[in-house]
C-alpha cells in the first residue's frame, strides 16, 4: 500500500466512527498532521491498531504561557503512527483546567510508559490507563506539581535530601516457592542505574518488572529557553552512546521547523558519523554479549577494534564519541581528502579484521549453546510494543528509517542479512554483525562520492510556534525528536523519543521462562538506554 | 578452536606494540600509578563505579580502561561489584535527585579508608545539566569528593591520570 492508500483507508474508517479530523500536511513534514477532538483520541488508536499501524510514541506539550487566560491554557498531545515508512501525527488538545484524555495504551501497550511519563511531567490525566502508577517521578517533586508546566521553576522546590523511592507498588507473584530478587539501582558492573524486580521459582524467571527513572535529569525542562546550538549540545547528551543520532534528530527537527537547507556535504558527513557510531556500539556489544557467557576472546578482540575506531574518531572529528560534532545547519568540522583516504583504509582494515572474529561468533558450539533459544522475543510481541532497530529486526520486523523513510544522505542502502525470524539473543547478535558489515560497505560508497561544498549553513530565525519532527535511525533504532520554538528563536519544547521506550518492555517479555543467570546476556543483547529513557 | 588461536596469535599482545606518543604517556602514568597504589593500598586499588545520573558516555570510557590497549588491571586497578569490596568510588554524572539516596547509601557501605573520585564534567561541576528540580549537580554536593577528573567524557588516559592525582592527594 502506498502512503496515500492507507491514509485514505484510515480516514475512511475514522469517518465511519464519526471522527472528524483536520488534515495538515506541512506543519510536521514528513509526517502528516491530523487534528482531532479529544473525545476521539482512543477511537483513533483503536482504528489504527486494527489496521496494524505502528505506534511510534506519544508526548504532551503544555501551552500555558502566563500571558494566556487560565481558560485558554491547554495541554497539546501528539501521537506518532507509522506504516510502510509514512508517518502520521495525531494531535489533540485538552484544557489545562481539566486535562483529561483517554489512554491509547489499551490498544498499544508500548506507549504505556510514555503516557505515564507525560502524566508525571505535565499533569495530563489519562482515563482508562491500564497502569495508573507513576513512572518517571520518584520522590524529587510532589505528586501534584508538574515540571513541564511553565509555572514550575527549573530549580524546583526541593526540601532537603531526596528520599529513596521506597514504596513503589511493584506487581507481585505469589505462591509456594516463589521468591523476589531486587537488583539495583546501583548495579554490579560499569553500567547505568535502574531497578529490576525479579520473581523467580528455582532458577526460572516468572516475572521481571523494571523500575527506571533513576537518571532523570530534567532534559525536557532544561531544553526550554535554549538557543538551537544549546539544544544540539543537550541532545548530544540525552544518551552518550547515541550522541550523534540524538544530536542529528534534534538538528533535523530544528532545520525542518525553520526551513533550513543543509548542505549535501554536511549531510554526508553526518551519515558517516552516524554509521561510525553504529559500528562502535555494535562492536562493543557483540563482544560484551559473548563475554556475558564467558567467551572472552570476542570481547577482547571487539574491544581492541572499538578502541582503534574511537581513536580515529578523535583524530578526525575531535572527539572519541563524536560529541558536539553536529551543529544546527551542518557539522562542526570538514574532512579533507587525505583524511577521507585514511578513513577508507581504516574501513578496509576493519572489514578484514572482523571477518574471522565474526565467523567464530556466528559458528561456535559454546556460544550457540548459550545464545540460541535464549531470550526469545516473538514477532507479535515486538510488533505490539513497537520495537525497531536490531531488537525488531531480530524478531522479523525489517523496518529501518534509512530504507523505509529515507532521509539524506541515505539512498540505496543494502540491508543484507539484517532481518532474522528467531528473536533470540543469537539473532540479535547476528543482526548486529550484519549491520556492521552493511554500514562499512555503505561508508565506503559515501566517502568515494563525498559531495563538494560547505559543511555548514546558518539556521534561519525560527517563527514563534514553529514545529519540527526529526526522525533518525540511531544505532538502537528509530529516534523521534520533536521541537517547538517559542519567541526569539528559543526552544519552547523538546522531546526526544529514544527507541528504548519500546525495547525496555520487550526485555520484560523476552526474559520470561529464562533462568536468572541468563538475565545479563539477555539485557545486554537488548541494551536499552537508561539515560535516553529517563531523560 | 584453531580459528581462535590463529586470530589470537595474529593479534599478538597489543599492549606491547611499539608505543605511539599516547601509549608512551600511558605507560609512564601507569607505572607511577602502580607505585602509589603499592604504597597506599597494598598493591591493588579496588574501585566501585557508580553512575549517579550520567548520560552513559563516561561509562563507555571507563569501560575502555579495561580494553587490551589500556589494560588497567596490570597497574593493580580493578573494578569490583560491591562498595563493600571497594577502596574508592568512581562517581559519574550530575547526581540526579532520584539517585541521591542510593549514592549516599553506596558511600556509607564503602569501608574506610575510602576516597571518592568524581569523573566527568557533570560529576565535577554539574556540567550540561547543572542543578535543577531533577539534579543535585556536582557529586561534592552530596558526598565528600577527594579528586576530580574533568572531561566530557574524560578519555581513558585522562581517567588514569586522574586516578594518579587522587592517590597523590
Amino acid at each position: 500500500m502506498s502512503g496515500l492508500d492507507w491514509l485514505s483507508d484510515f480516514l475512511a474508517r475514522l469517518g465511519a466512527e464519526q471522527v472528524i479530523v483536520a488534515q495538515d500536511a506541512l506543519a510536521l513534514a514528513p509526517a502528516i498532521r491530523l487534528a482531532l477532538a479529544a473525545e476521539h483520541w482512543a477511537t483513533a488508536a483503536r482504528v489504527a491498531a486494527d489496521m496494524g499501524l505502528r505506534h511510534a510514541g506519544l508526548w504532551a506539550d503544555c501551552l500555558d504561557d502566563s500571558a494566556l487566560a487560565a481558560e485558554d491554557r491547554a495541554i497539546r498531545v501528539q501521537a506518532c503512527l507509522e506504516h510502510a515508512g509514512d508517518y502520521l501525527v495525531l494531535e489533540t488538545q485538552v484544557p489545562m483546567l481539566r486535562p483529561v484524555l483517554a489512554s491509547q495504551a489499551a490498544f498499544y501497550p508500548g506507549v504505556d510508559r510514555l503516557e505515564r511519563h507525560a502524566h508525571d511531567l505535565t499533569g495530563l490525566e489519562l482515563t482508562g490507563q491500564p497502569d495508573g502508577r507513576r513512572w518517571t517521578r520518584h520522590q524529587a517533586w510532589p505528586e501534584d506539581s508538574f515540571p513541564l508546566r511553565s509555572a514550575f521553576p527549573l530549580a524546583g522546590e526541593p526540601v532537603g535530601r531526596t528520599p529513596a523511592d521506597a514504596d513503589y507498588p511493584f506487581g507481585r507473584v505469589q505462591g509456594a516457592g516463589v521468591y523476589e530478587i531486587p537488583v539495583g539501582p546501583v548495579h554490579a558492573g560499569i553500567i547505568e542505574p535502574g531497578h529490576f524486580r525479579f520473581h523467580a521459582m528455582g532458577e526460572d524467571v516468572l516475572q521481571l518488572e523494571e523500575r527506571l527513572g533513576y537518571v532523570h535529569k530534567g532534559i525536557e525542562k532544561l531544553a526550554v529557553g535554549r538557543d538551537p546550538a544549546g539544544l544540539a549540545r543537550l541532545a548530544g547528551r540525552v544518551s552518550g552512546d547515541a550522541t550523534v543520532a540524538h544530536a542529528w534528530a534534534a538538528c533535523q527537527a530544528m532545520e525542518r521547523a525553520t526551513g533550513c537547507v543543509v548542505p549535501p556535504r554536511a549531510l554526508a558527513l553526518r551519515g558517516l558519523m552516524a554509521e561510525r557510531e553504529r559500528v562502535a556500539n555494535h562492536l562493543a556489544d557483540i563482544g560484551a554479549v559473548c563475554n556475558d557467557v564467558g567467551f572472552a576472546f570476542a570481547h577482547v578482540q571487539c574491544g581492541r577494534l572499538r578502541e582503534l575506531w574511537q581513536r580515529r574518531s578523535q583524530a578526525v572529528f575531535g572527539h572519541r564519541l563524536m560529541m558536539d560534532a553536529l551543529v544546527p545547519g551542518g557539522v562542526a568540522a570538514d574532512v579533507c581528502e587525505r583524511v577521507a583516504e585514511e578513513l577508507l583504509q581504516d574501513q578496509a582494515q576493519l572489514k578484514s579484521e572482523i571477518a574471522p572474529i565474526f565467523d567464530v561468533v556466528a559458528d561456535h558450539p559454546s556460544l550457540d549453546d548459550r545464545l540460541m533459544t535464549t531470550g526469545v522475543l516473538s514477532e507479535s510481541d515486538a510488533r505490539q510494543l513497537g520495537c525497531t532497530g536490531y531488537v525488531g529486526k531480530a524478531s522479523g520486523l525489517s523496518f529501518d528509517v534509512r530504507r523505509d523513510s529515507p532521509y539524506a544522505p541515505y539512498e540505496g542502502l543494502a540491508m543484507d542479512g539484517a532481518t532474522l525470524p528467531e528473536g533470540d539473543v543469537a539473532a540479535r547478535v547476528r543482526v548486529r554483525m550484519a549491520e556492521v558489515r552493511n554500514s562499512l560497505g555503505w561508508m565506503d560508497r559515501l566517502l568515494k562520492a563525498l559531495p563538494e561544498g560547505p559543511v555548514r549553513t546558518d539556521l534561519p530565525e525560527a517563527e514563534a510556534g514553529a514545529l519540527g519532527l526529526g526522525i533518525i535511525e540511531g544505532w538502537r533504532g528509530e529516534i523521534l525528536s520533536v521541537v517547538r520554538f517559542g519567541a526569539d528563536g528559543r526552544i519552547a519544547r523538546y522531546f526526544p523519543r529514544d527507541p528504548s521506550w519500546f525495547t525496555w518492555p520487550a526485555l520484560e517479555r523476552l526474559i520470561q521462562g529464562n533462568i536468572v543467570p541468563d538475565f545479563p546476556v539477555c539485557n545486554k543483547s537488548v541494551n536499552g538506554a537508561y539515560s535516553g529513557q529517563d531523560l | 578452536m584453531f580459528r581462535i588461536l590463529k586470530k589470537s596469535f595474529q593479534t599478538g599482545v597489543v599492549t606491547e606494540a611499539p608505543p605511539r606518543l599516547e601509549d608512551a604517556e600511558l605507560d609512564g602514568v601507569g607505572m607511577e600509578l602502580r607505585r602509589r597504589i603499592d604504597a597506599r593500598f597494598g598493591r591493588s586499588l579496588a574501585i566501585r563505579q557508580v553512575d549517579a545520573g550520567s548520560c552513559n558516555a563516561c561509562e563507555l570510557e571507563i569501560h575502555a580502561l579495561n580494553n587490551a590497549y589500556h589494560d588497567v588491571a596490570r597497574f593493580g586497578v580493578h573494578f569490583v561489584a560491591s562498595p563493600r569490596h571497594a577502596d574508592a568510588l568512581l562517581v559519574t554524572g550530575p547526581v540526579s535527585r532520584h539517585m541521591e539516596a542510593a549514592l549516599r547509601r553506596t558511600w556509607r557501605a564503602t569501608p574506610a579508608p575510602k576516597f571518592v573520585i568524581a569523573a566527568g564534567d557533570c560529576a565535577c561541576t554539574g556540567g550540561e545539566f547543572g542543578v535543577s528540580y531533577a539534579s543535585c549537580g556536582a557529586v561534592e554536593r552530596v558526598i565528600p569528593v577527594d579528586a576530580k577528573i574533568p572531561g566530557c567524557p574524560p578519555s581513558p588516559l585522562a581517567l588514569l591520570k586522574g586516578l594518579l592525582h587522587a592517590l597523590r592527594a
